[in-house]
Formats: C-alpha cells, sequence, structure tokens
C-alpha cells in the first residue's frame, strides 16, 4: 500500500487573474520511504502538502493517505500523522513540555513527553518557556510536536529554512533518527542539499506541476550525470560545434558578453570523462586563440538538474 | 540517542478539554499587562470616576448685575442686597460688555439688567444652570417684594422646609458601577474570543492544531471556559471593590444578577467570534472590535444614562446588547428588580447571542 497516492491534483483561487498553484499533480509515496518535493518559491509545494495534510480541498483530482480519504476518515488520518508547518510561532509564554502536553493530547495514543522531548534533543530544555529558546530549537518544539503523536507519516514544510547550519543539522539528525525507526516523511524545501541528504526519492516541482522524479542519483544521470567543467575566456570562444567534437562531451552551454573589461564568453561542457577531454580542450583554445581566464570541474548536482529543466536556478526567485 | 526511550508509547493522554483551557489561563496569567487591563484598569476608573463625582461641594450659581445703566426706576442696590441673601447665588456687578462676554462663555449664569420699567433677566436657553439661576432669582426678588409689600420687611419666608440626600442607590457611583461591569463583560468577550482567536490565526497556530485530531468544539469551549473563569475574577473584584470603597450593594437577588452576567458574557464571546471569524490580522481585528465596541460605549450608558439621546434613536439603543445588559444589570444592582423585570432585556441578549454565534460559525476560517 502506498502511504500517499494522489492523481491529478488541480488547485485554483478565485482572483484576476486565476491563481493556478496546482496544475495537474500525481504522486506516490510509498512506506517507509522519505520524499522530498523540491521546487522554487512559488512552485506549488506548500499548496500541494496543504491538500495532502487535509488543510486544504483540491479544486479537482483525488488524495489518498494511509490507504483512506480525508472526506470520509478525516480523524482517522489525523491521529496517524504528524505535521510541521513553514511557520507556526507556538505560544512563547507556554514551557517546551507544556506545549507538547498539549499536542500529545489530542492523540489517542503517542509518546510520552520525556520521548518526544529525546527525539529532538531538548531534554535540558523542557521546562523552559517557548520564548527564551533560539530558532533552532524552536524548530525542533514544532518537530517533537508534530511526532507526539507517534505518527506512521510525517509532513514537513520546509524544515531547515531560516536556520542558521548548526540548526539545520540538528534538524537534519532528527529527521535522520526518524527514517531509522521507519517513519514515511514528506518534506518540501528548496535547498538541493536538504533534498539530497535526507531524501530517498525526489519530485522535482515547477509551476505546479512535476517535472522530473527520482533519486537524486537517479535525476542527476538522467540530465546526463558526470561532470560539468566550465571555464571563461577572455576573446570569444569557438562555435558549439567544436566543443562537440571533443571526446566525452555531452552537452554544451555557451554564453557570449559583448561587454568590455568581462570575459568574452562563459562556457559550462558536460562530460563523462573531464581526465580525457580536459587535455584536448585546452590545446584546441589554444589554436583558436580564445585564451583561458578561469576553469572548474565539478560533479553534477540537483541545481544543475533543474538549471537544465527550467533554465532557472532554484533559489533565484527566492528569499 | 536512546532508542528505548523513544519507543515509549504512553497511551494516557490528559483530556484535550483541560490542556486547552489551561493553556488559555497561562498564557493570560503570563501577561502581566494583560492582567491590568483586565482587572486593574476597571477598578482605577471607579475611582477616578467615583471621587470625581462624589461629595461634589455645592457650587454657587454666578449672577452679575449689569451696573452701567442707570435706571431712576430701578434700585440697584435693592436688587444686589435681596439677592445677596440667598446663598446659592454668587451676586457680582460688572459693566455690561464684560458681563455679555461673561454669558456667552458660561463664566455667568444669569445677567440682571436694571433697564426699562422692571429689571431685565437675561438667560442662555440651552443652559441648565442658567435655568436654575433664572428660578432663583426670581423667587429672591419675589420674596423681597412681598416682604416690601407685608409692613415693610426685608424678606418672607416661605411656608415650605427643604432637605437634600445622598441615598445609597442614586448616587452616581451606584449608576456607574454596573456600568464598568457591563463594560468589561463587553470588552472581556471581544478580546477574549476575537483577538485571541485571530492572534492564533495570525501565528498559524490555529491551521497547526486543525492538522491534529483536536475536536474544534473542544477548542471553541475552552476558550469559553477560560473566559468565564477570569469573568468571575473580574466580577467579584469589582463588586467588592465597589461595596468596601463606596458602599455599593446589590439591592437584587444574585440569581438574576448571575442569569444577567452569563447572558451578556455569552453574548459578547459569540459577538468576538463573530469578529474574529475572518480576520487574518491583528489591525483588522482591533478596527472590527472598535467599530463593534466605541458606538456602545457612547450610546449604551457606561459613563452616563442613554436617555440623554434624542427619542428618535431611542428604540435601537434599546436594542443594542450593551444597553440590555446595562439596563439588566442597574435593575437589578440599583433598584433590586427580578428576573421577570428584566425578562425583556434578557431575550435580546439571547437573540443577540444566537444570531452572533450562528453567523460566527457559518463564517469563520479555521486557518
Amino acid at each position: 500500500m502506498a502511504a500517499i497516492l494522489c492523481s491529478g491534483l488541480f488547485k485554483s483561487y478565485p482572483g484576476k487573474p486565476l491563481v493556478e498553484a496546482v496544475r495537474g499533480l500525481d504522486l506516490r509515496i510509498e512506506e517507509g520511504e522519505c520524499f522530498g518535493i523540491l521546487g522554487p518559491n512559488g512552485a506549488g509545494k506548500t499548496t500541494t502538502l496543504e491538500i495532502l495534510e487535509g488543510l486544504q480541498d483540491p479544486t479537482s483530482g483525488t488524495v489518498e493517505i494511509l490507504g483512506k480519504s480525508w472526506a470520509d476518515h478525516g480523524n482517522d488520518i489525523r491521529q496517524r500523522i504528524g505535521i510541521t508547518l513553514q511557520e507556526t510561532r507556538l505560544s512563547e509564554k507556554q514551557t517546551v513540555a507544556e506545549t507538547l502536553g498539549l499536542f500529545r493530547s489530542f492523540y489517542k495514543r503517542g509518546l510520552s513527553l520525556d520521548a518526544a522531548v529525546a527525539i529532538v534533543g531538548l531534554e535540558a530544555k523542557k521546562a523552559c518557556r517557548i520564548g527564551t529558546l533560539s530558532g533552532g530549537q524552536k524548530q525542533r518544539v514544532a518537530l517533537a510536536c508534530a511526532l507526539v503523536g507517534d505518527p506512521d507519516l510525517l509532513f514537513l514544510d520546509e524544515p531547515s529554512t531560516g536556520l542558521d547550519p548548526q540548526s539545520r543539522q540538528q534538524v537534519w539528525e532528527v529527521v535522520r533518527a526518524l527514517k531509522v525507526r521507519g517513519k514515511t516523511i514528506l518534506l518540501t524545501t528548496h535547498y538541493m542539499d536538504e533534498a539530497e541528504k535526507l531524501c530517498d526519492r525526489l519530485a522535482v516541482v515547477d509551476h505546479g506541476k512535476v517535472i522530473a522524479l527520482g533519486s537524486t542519483d537517479e535525476l542527476i544521470s538522467q540530465f546526463g550525470g558526470g561532470n560539468l567543467v566550465e571555464f571563461d575566456t577572455p576573446r570569444k570562444a569557438p562555435s558549439a560545434d567544436v566543443f562537440n567534437r571533443l571526446s566525452g562531451v555531452k552537452t554544451v552551454k555557451l554564453t557570449h558578453h559583448e561587454n568590455p573589461g568581462e570575459a568574452a564568453s562563459h562556457v559550462v561542457l558536460q562530460m563523462a570523462q573531464p581526465h580525457l577531454a580536459l587535455p584536448e580542450l585546452l590545446t584546441m583554445l589554444e589554436k583558436a586563440g580564445a585564451g583561458l581566464l578561469s576553469l572548474n570541474v565539478r560533479q553534477a548536482t540537483l541545481e544543475d538538474v533543474f538549471l537544465a529543466l527550467t533554465g532557472r536556478n532554484l533559489r533565484e526567485d527566492g528569499k | 540517542m536512546n532508542l528505548d526511550k523513544q519507543l515509549q508509547v504512553d497511551s494516557s493522554p490528559q483530556s484535550p478539554m483541560w490542556q486547552l483551557t489551561i493553556a488559555r489561563v497561562r498564557d493570560f496569567y503570563r501577561e502581566p499587562a494583560a492582567i491590568f487591563w483586565v482587572y486593574g484598569f476597571p477598578l482605577v476608573l471607579a475611582v477616578a470616576l467615583g471621587t470625581a463625582f462624589r461629595d461634589r461641594p455645592i457650587e454657587r450659581i454666578p449672577v452679575i448685575v449689569v451696573a452701567d445703566s442707570p435706571n431712576p426706576n430701578v434700585d440697584t442696590e435693592k436688587i444686589l442686597k435681596s439677592l445677596g441673601m440667598d446663598s446659592r447665588l454668587e451676586v457680582t456687578l460688572a459693566d455690561s460688555a464684560k458681563a455679555s462676554r461673561d454669558l456667552a462663555t458660561g463664566k455667568a449664569s444669569l445677567l440682571v439688567i436694571p433697564k426699562g420699567e422692571k429689571p431685565l433677566l437675561r438667560a442662555e436657553k440651552n443652559r441648565p444652570e442658567s435655568a436654575m439661576a433664572l428660578g432663583i432669582v426670581e423667587a429672591a426678588l419675589l420674596r423681597a417684594r412681598v416682604g416690601e409689600m407685608h409692613q415693610g420687611k426685608e424678606e418672607v419666608e416661605p411656608d415650605i422646609q427643604v432637605e437634600t440626600v445622598a441615598e445609597v442607590g442614586g448616587r452616581y457611583i451606584d449608576f456607574l458601577i454596573p456600568g464598568l461591569l457591563g463594560m468589561n463583560l463587553m470588552g472581556g468577550g471581544l478580546w477574549g474570543l476575537g483577538y485571541v482567536t485571530v492572534d492564533l490565526r495570525v501565528r498559524k497556530l490555529l491551521k497547526r492544531l486543525v492538522a491534529t485530531p483536536m475536536s474544534k468544539i473542544h477548542f471553541l469551549l475552552s476558550l469559553v471556559l477560560g473566559r468565564m473563569g477570569f469573568l468571575l475574577l473580574e466580577i467579584i473584584l469589582l463588586l467588592g471593590f465597589a461595596w468596601l470603597v463606596f458602599g455599593v450593594r446589590i439591592q437584587g437577588g444574585l440569581l438574576p444578577l448571575a442569569a444577567a452576567i452569563m447572558l451578556g458574557a455569552c453574548c459578547f464571546q459569540a459577538v468576538g467570534l463573530l469578529v474574529a471569524s475572518r480576520a487574518t490580522s491583528y489591525e483588522a481585528v482591533s478596527g472590527l472590535m472598535n467599530l463593534t465596541m466605541l458606538p456602545m460605549y457612547v450610546l449604551s450608558g457606561v459613563f452616563f444614562s442613554s436617555d440623554r439621546f434624542p427619542l428618535l434613536i431611542q428604540p435601537l439603543i434599546k436594542l443594542l446588547p450593551l444597553t440590555a445588559l446595562n439596563d439588566s444589570l442597574r435593575g437589578v444592582i440599583n433598584e433590586g428588580q427580578g428576573i421577570t423585570d428584566i425578562s425583556g432585556n434578557l431575550i435580546i441578549l439571547a437573540i443577540w447571542t444566537l444570531a452572533a454565534f450562528f453567523m460566527a460559525m457559518k463564517l469563520f476560517r479555521w486557518r
């Protein structure tokens, strides 16, 4: 049985013009999987998540959570899922234990408060008021609120957005520990490192649709995989055909600049074996008289996949 | 991390109703500012207004005799003497320019102008003190006239006795305390349900709670229950204070008082819920709350009787929930009325409660 199954999901908001947040989205997430929805801000990630969480109704399409539908078994589903929203401001005057006690009271079965604070590593802060905690600690309290009902399925909306690097690591630790316990997790993110580190499978979402699906490695190899060689030349580089003839080059991306004082051309070559192609490349550039200002070799990432799929960076319209 | 500890499953949670209510109470009593506005402020108002309007010395009414119009027909000296015998008047002499100015600015309530055959009395038509002055001056002049006719006596004593009283139940503070109580019930209901709900919505906590298996009925009931708890303390404080400091007594029974308070509280909590049903920002809910409360502060007789407004709008004023509540509270506290005497007002409150509650439930946004 799939933990989450949705098909043909549409969501539009009335207005002029009509806002189409989700435009035909299908997902199947298996039990025990950590699944990521990766996409830029405004891609429809949060809307999709809220539909799956039963917080919004889709305009059309079907949703099944743990084999049940929201319309018929809303409360059964709520008993078995845990949620963190992108931005919840818990009451500052309540202590960590009081806040967790409140959330715990809504569930028929769940963790003891001690167990919940232990999972997120906040044993020492149990008696502290939320208002005295750091941003990362607050986020971990929010995670504990999601866990206190001992859910089978977790929805985490941008779990580490806005946190400092250390706090992000701590949140990731918690998510990894939950994976080990066999929980199904669906998270959204616009950080590719978060997606790469945590998720078994990913759906890349843009403009309310899934544009690519698979594990990080699969996505990168679908895109072409391998390595990227990036370089700038002081004089205009030869045409793309010339680069394509080099051994092992899969794609060529060529940009020319007219402004004086800048590099004349920026070239990105995707190739399987840079150690073979690089000597050829250097000889060729010298022959063509283009010269070389800088050169970089790196492994392809999800960012490159997203750029190749959409022509945009993941966070160019982000915060 | 200790896996055994993580696997501890606890299946005896506390009642969600209790948890929600106690959370509400904690949020409140851990906020010193809220405690002052709810409990301290009404007492400060009671003290300030109660002392301002208590034991007001009998003011003397300023009357000016105009000095610059000599008239052989009128004996100015005699007028001054006659008026001077009445202790309620403060008589001065002034020229006509200053006299007119003082009458216009309210420094003088009446001018006595010795002009023509008889002295001319000039009063300001719209000023109650002027009308009073007119009566007193007329009477003083008349007494002098009658005395003159009776063997040249200076003054005749009228055949009446005068006594003034300040009885408990009829003082301004007696009028004020039920008004403050009503005002508090209104403010408390609107803040306690309206503002608190919008605060939860703005902080996305309402959405977070709705995503849990929490019962929405438990949630609403916990707000009401928390509010009722604070309310009990509020009432005891205000009425106890008024009794100890000003000797304000509850003339009627506790049952009709409790009925009026409970219905009033429910009514304004329902209105609070309605105000909060859609608002998604603090500014919006503050605006809506002021829009609701301000007209009633003015019209519903908190600080002064609503009878002062024109007859034309009286039926409308009577239908406002705060008027119905204040009238019931004054009926019970000041006049000792029973439940049947205030039943009309209680019905108005009940209708408001039901209408506001059902409309709120229809409009309410849980996210």
